[in-house]
C-alpha cells in the first residue's frame, strides 16, 4: 500500500453488464500511469469511480489513502481533474473560470502564470463558447490545476485534438511530472502512452490484461525479435537447414531469432550461399503489436492472458 | 453551507445570466412589453364610446339639433355626421365597417311642432351585440325624455348609480400583480429546467461537483439570483403601470414573501421539470406542459373572477393562483389576511417542491 491510488477487485455491474470486472491497479506516487484500452474496455467507468463520481459495486478503491466515494471532502482539494469532454459555462472566459474555482477552493492563485503554463494568455478574456476545441481542453487542464493538486487524472484529454494541440497537452503533462506530481492518464492512443507513462495497464472487458513498463510489456506479450532479409527467392530454402522459424514475406523471408547469435548464423549461411540479398533489418513488436494481440479478438488465436496473471495489475 | 462559496459562485452565475441577452429579455423586459400591451388595450375599455354615424335629412332643424345634443351628453355614443350624399346609409355603415347609425327623418323638427308622430331609424350591427344595445337604450332615452316633455309629464321613478367596492379597481390594477406573478414564474421555470437538463448533458454538475461548492450552496446562490431577479422585475412593473397607466398599486411588506417564496417555489419546479427529463428537448416539453397552463389560468392576464365557474377551480389548483391572488390582496386590496393566507400555501408548496427537488437532482451518478 501507500501508493497513489490502490484499487483491488474493482467491479462496477450495470444490471447483467458488467462494465468493470475485478479490476487490480496500483499507482505509485509521482509517476505517469496510462490506462489503456479500446473504447467501451472500462476506463472512463474506472477512473470516474476514482475521482467519486461513481459508486463502486464491489471492490477496494483508495485514492491518496481514502476512499473517493465516502471521503471525496477530503481529497477533493489534493486531487486534479480534467473529465472527458470537459465543457464549461459558455459566457465565462479562461480567466473568470480560475477566478472562480481558486475563490471556492479558497486559494491564491497566480492567474497569469497557469494560464501562461496551458498556453492560454492570448485568450484568457475569451468567452469559453468562442474557444476550440484544443483550448477547452486546456481551460479543462487550468481548472483542474487551480488546487495544486498532487494527483491529476486525466481523461482521454487529447481525443478529437490536432496533432498539435495533442503536443501542447503532452508537454503539460510531461510539466506536471517533473513537477513531481502523479499523472493518471487514460488514453486509446498508443502512442500518447507510449510517449508519456511510465507505466502502463491495459484493460479490456473491465479487467487489466497487461501492466508494467511499455518495455516490460512488450518483453513479455510480444513476439521475439526477427530478422527479414529482402532478395532471392532461393533464400528460403537455402535457410531452412538451420532449423529456425520461418515465414515468407513480400520480396523475401524473416526468421524468428532464438537468441542474437542466431542473426550471425544466418548472415553468414547467406553469405556462403552467393544468392543475392538487397536488404536486411530485424524487427521487434511495438506497443501496438502487443496490444492488438491482447485486445484484438477476432485476429489472434487466443493469446488472452488470465485474469490472474502475476504480472496483471502489479 | 459555506456563505463564502456561494459568494464566489453567485457573481460567476450571474455573469453568466446577465450576458444571454435572451434571458434578461424574458424575465425583465418582456413582462414589461406585456404590461405596455395589455395596458393599451383594456385600460380604456370601461369607458369606450360606441361610435354612431348620423345622417340629418331635416336640415338642421332646432328640434333635431337639441335632439343630438342631448344624446351626445348621455357620454354613450360619439357622432359623427354624414350629408345625403353618401346615399342609403345602412349600406354606407356596412361599407365603412360602422357599427351604427342615426337617420333623422325630413319633417322632424315640424313633427314635434305639431305632436304628431314621427319615426327616427337607428341601424345597428346584430354582429356587434352589446355596442348595439347601448345605442338602441340610449337613443330610447333621449326619445322618452323628449316624449315626457311634450306630454308635460314630470318623471316618478328616477335612478342614481353608485359604485360597487372592486369597481373602484381598473383592469390595470389587476394586471401589475398578475405580471408580476407572470415574472416570478416564468424566468425561473424556463431557465431552472433549461440549466438542469443542459447542464446535465454538458456534464456542468459533475464539473462543480470536482470543486468544494455543495449542492446546497449552489442552490442557495441560485435561489438568491432568482429572488433578486423578481424583486427587480417587481419594481419595474409597479413603476411602469402606476406612471404610464395610473395603476392603484401601494407598495407593502406584504408583497415581500411573494416575492421571495415564488421564485423558490418554480426554480424548484423547474429543477424537477429537467431532473426527470432524459434529454434538453423532454425537458423543455415537460416545463411547457407545467408553465402555459399557469401562464394564462392564474389571474396573469385577466381577473380569474372572470372566469366561468368549472374554470376557476381549474386555476385554485394551480400554484401561481395563490402567488397572484396574494399579491393582489398586498400591493391593490390591503388585505393582509388574504396575504396570511395564499403565503401559507405558496410557503408549503415551496418547501414541499424544493425538498423533492433537492431529492431527485444529484451531481454525481449514484447508480
Amino acid at each position: 500500500m501507500g501508493g497513489a491510488v490502490e484499487v483491488s477487485r474493482l467491479v462496477k455491474a450495470y444490471g447483467s453488464l458488467r462494465a468493470v470486472d475485478g479490476l487490480d491497479l496500483s499507482v505509485r506516487p509521482g509517476e505517469v500511469f496510462s490506462l489503456l484500452g479500446p473504447n467501451g474496455a472500462g476506463k472512463t467507468t474506472t477512473v470516474e469511480i476514482l475521482e467519486g463520481l461513481r459508486r463502486p459495486t464491489s471492490g477496494t478503491v483508495e485514492v491518496l489513502g481514502r476512499d473517493p466515494w465516502t471521503e471525496m471532502d477530503a481529497i477533493r482539494a489534493r486531487i486534479g481533474v480534467i473529465p472527458q469532454e470537459f465543457h464549461f459555462f459558455p459566457r465565462l472566459s479562461p480567466r473568470e473560470a480560475i477566478r472562480l474555482y481558486a475563490r471556492l477552493f479558497d486559494r491564491k492563485v497566480d492567474e497569469e502564470a497557469l494560464l501562461a503554463t496551458v498556453e492560454l494568455l492570448d485568450k484568457a478574456d475569451a468567452m469559453y463558447d468562442t474557444l476550440s476545441g484544443g483550448q477547452h481542453q486546456k481551460v479543462g487542464m487550468a481548472l483542474a490545476l487551480v488546487n495544486d493538486p498532487e494527483l491529476c487524472f486525466l481523461d482521454e484529454p487529447t481525443t478529437g485534438l490536432d496533432p498539435r494541440a495533442r503536443r501542447s497537452i503532452w508537454a503539460v503533462v510531461r510539466r506536471l511530472r517533473a513537477e513531481g506530481r502523479t499523472v493518471f492518464l487514460t488514453t486509446h492512443y498508443l502512442d500518447e502512452a507510449q510517449q508519456l507513462a511510465d507505466r502502463i495497464a491495459i484493460l479490456d472487458h473491465g479487467r487489466v490484461v497487461a501492466a508494467g513498463r511499455p518495455d516490460e510489456i512488450i518483453g513479455r506479450y510480444g513476439r521475439p525479435e526477427r530478422l527479414r532479409l529482402i532478395g532471392d527467392g532461393g533464400l528460403e530454402s537455402k535457410l531452412r537447414p538451420l532449423g529456425l522459424p520461418m515465414v515468407p514475406v513480400p520480396g523475401g523471408v524473416e526468421i524468428t531469432l532464438g537468441e542474437k547469435a542466431d542473426a550471425l548464423a544466418i548472415l553468414n549461411a547467406v553469405a556462403s550461399s552467393g544468392l543475392a540479398w538487397e536488404s536486411f533489418s530485424t524487427v521487434s513488436d511495438t506497443l501496438e503489436d502487443v496490444f492488438i494481440r491482447l485486445v484484438g479478438r477476432e485476429e489472434d488465436g487466443g493469446v488472452r492472458p488470465a485474469a490472474d496473471d502475476p504480472g496483471a495489475g502489479r | 453551507m459555506n456563505p463564502r462559496r456561494i459568494a464566489a459562485y453567485f457573481p460567476a452565475f450571474a455573469k453568466g445570466y446577465l450576458r444571454n441577452p435572451l434571458g434578461l429579455f424574458m424575465s425583465l423586459i418582456f413582462p414589461v412589453i406585456l404590461i405596455l400591451i395589455f395596458g393599451a388595450v383594456f385600460s380604456n375599455s370601461g369607458s369606450q364610446q360606441v361610435p354612431v354615424t348620423v345622417e340629418n335629412l331635416d336640415h338642421a332643424s332646432a328640434a333635431s339639433v337639441e335632439f343630438l345634443s342631448a344624446l351626445n351628453a348621455t357620454g354613450a355614443v360619439s357622432l359623427s355626421f354624414v350629408g345625403p350624399d353618401a346615399g342609403n346609409l345602412s349600406g354606407y355603415l356596412a361599407q365603412h365597417g360602422l357599427v351604427a347609425g342615426i337617420v333623422i327623418p325630413d319633417g322632424f323638427g315640424a313633427a314635434i311642432a305639431n305632436r304628431s308622430a314621427v319615426a327616427l331609424l337607428v341601424f345597428t350591427n346584430p354582429s356587434s351585440g352589446s355596442e348595439a344595445g347601448l345605442v338602441e337604450g340610449a337613443v330610447q332615452g333621449v326619445a322618452n325624455g323628449f316624449n315626457l316633455e311634450l306630454a308635460h309629464g314630470s318623471p316618478v321613478i328616477g335612478t342614481e348609480t353608485l359604485h360597487v367596492g372592486s369597481q373602484l379597481y381598473g383592469y390595470i390594477d389587476y394586471l401589475v400583480p398578475g405580471l408580476i406573478g407572470f415574472s416570478v414564474l416564468v424566468s425561473p421555470m424556463f431557465s431552472m429546467v433549461n440549466i438542469s437538463s443542459t447542464w446535465k448533458r454538458d456534464k456542468l454538475f459533475r464539473q462543480l461537483s470536482l470543486t468544494p461548492l455543495t449542492r446546497g450552496e449552489w442552490l442557495a446562490a441560485t435561489l438568491l439570483w432568482y429572488v433578486l431577479l423578481a424583486f427587480l422585475s417587481a419594481a419595474l412593473l409597479v413603476a411602469v403601470g402606476a406612471l404610464v397607466y395610473g395603476a392603484h398599486v401601494t407598495i407593502t411588506w406584504g408583497a415581500v414573501p411573494f416575492l421571495v417564496a415564488g421564485p423558490i417555489l418554480f426554480v424548484g419546479l423547474g429543477l424537477l421539470a429537467g431532473s426527470v427529463s432524459n434529454t434538453p428537448e423532454s425537458a423543455g416539453v415537460v416545463g411547457n406542459i407545467i408553465t402555459f397552463p399557469m401562464m394564462f389560468l392564474s389571474g396573469t392576464f385577466f381577473p380569474v373572477s372572470l372566469f366561468p365557474g368549472w374554470l376557476q377551480t381549474v386555476a385554485r389548483v394551480l400554484p401561481l393562483y395563490y402567488v397572484i391572488d396574494g399579491l393582489n390582496a398586498a400591493l391593490v386590496f390591503a388585505n393582509s389576511a388574504a396575504v396570511y393566507q395564499d403565503f401559507l400555501i405558496v410557503g408549503i408548496l415551496a418547501l414541499v417542491v424544493s425538498l423533492a427537488a433537492v431529492r431527485v437532482f444529484s451531481w454525481r451518478d449514484e447508480r
